[in-house]
């Protein structure tokens, strides 16, 4: 497994367990108030930065387990990658029209916040998992 | 995607038939990666024209040597 591949599997696990971890959190709160009364600010900053800082010890950890590969990157990395990201901007385009419903609807902050926190992470995840495909079976 | 390409190629017999030359060792020459080379072999990737040459190159064999596209052979 090249390290670029090993770099899209650290992305994907990360998305998703720190995204879904915050979801417990907030639905942990939610047992007496309503979801959209919830205290979740500092709580998705806190889950955004724990996930760009996984990101990047993981990569290092990576890094360190085999430099001979470290900085090795070639044209099917890039060819991979830039389909990834394709994909996956596609995702985010798509999943950003239900917070811009939302606001254009005027809903609670609450919703328009965690609609593209959503969509943030559906676009990661959709890109990390299409890239991981790709190393596997083929682009 | 997925999708095996309809290029097929002789990397793998060609490595043996030049002193059993090994993935990495082929992969080091043209400066891509030894997985790159695997998933060529494999049918798994087409490489680009640049890379294809480099192999070839690397073999001193006529591209045509190296990959094969059946449906222009077939056509022909």
């Amino acid at each position: 497994m090249s390290f670029e591949e090993k770099g899209n599997w650290l992305y994907l696990v990360v998305s998703v367990v720190t995204y879904l971890a915050y979801v417990s959190i907030i639905l942990g709160r939610a047992q007496d108030v309503p979801l959209a009364e919830v205290p979740y600010v500092s709580t998705m900053l806190w889950t955004i930065g724990i996930a760009v800082a996984l990101s990047i010890v993981g990569n290092i950890v990576v890094a360190i387990s085999k430099p001979s590969e470290a900085d090795k990157s070639d044209v099917r990395d890039k060819d991979i990658n830039r389909f990834g990201e394709y994909v996956g901007g596609v995702v985010l385009a798509v999943g950003m029209l239900a917070p811009f419903i939302l606001a254009l609807t005027e809903s609670d902050y609450f919703w328009i916040a965690n609609a593209m926190y959503l969509a943030f992470v559906l676009s990661a995840f959709t890109s990390s998992a299409v890239k991981v495909v790709a190393y596997r079976r083929g682009l | 995607m997925g999708k095996p390409t309809k290029v097929t190629n002789s990397i793998r017999s060609l490595r043996f038939a030049h002193g059993e030359m090994t993935q990495a060792d082929l992969a080091d020459r043209i400066g891509v990666t030894r997985q790159t080379i695997i998933a060529i072999e494999q049918g798994r990737y087409s490489p680009s024209l640049e890379v294809a040459f480099q192999i070839a190159g690397v073999f001193d064999a006529p591209l045509d040597e190296v990959f094969q596209y059946p449906d222009a052979e077939a056509s022909a």
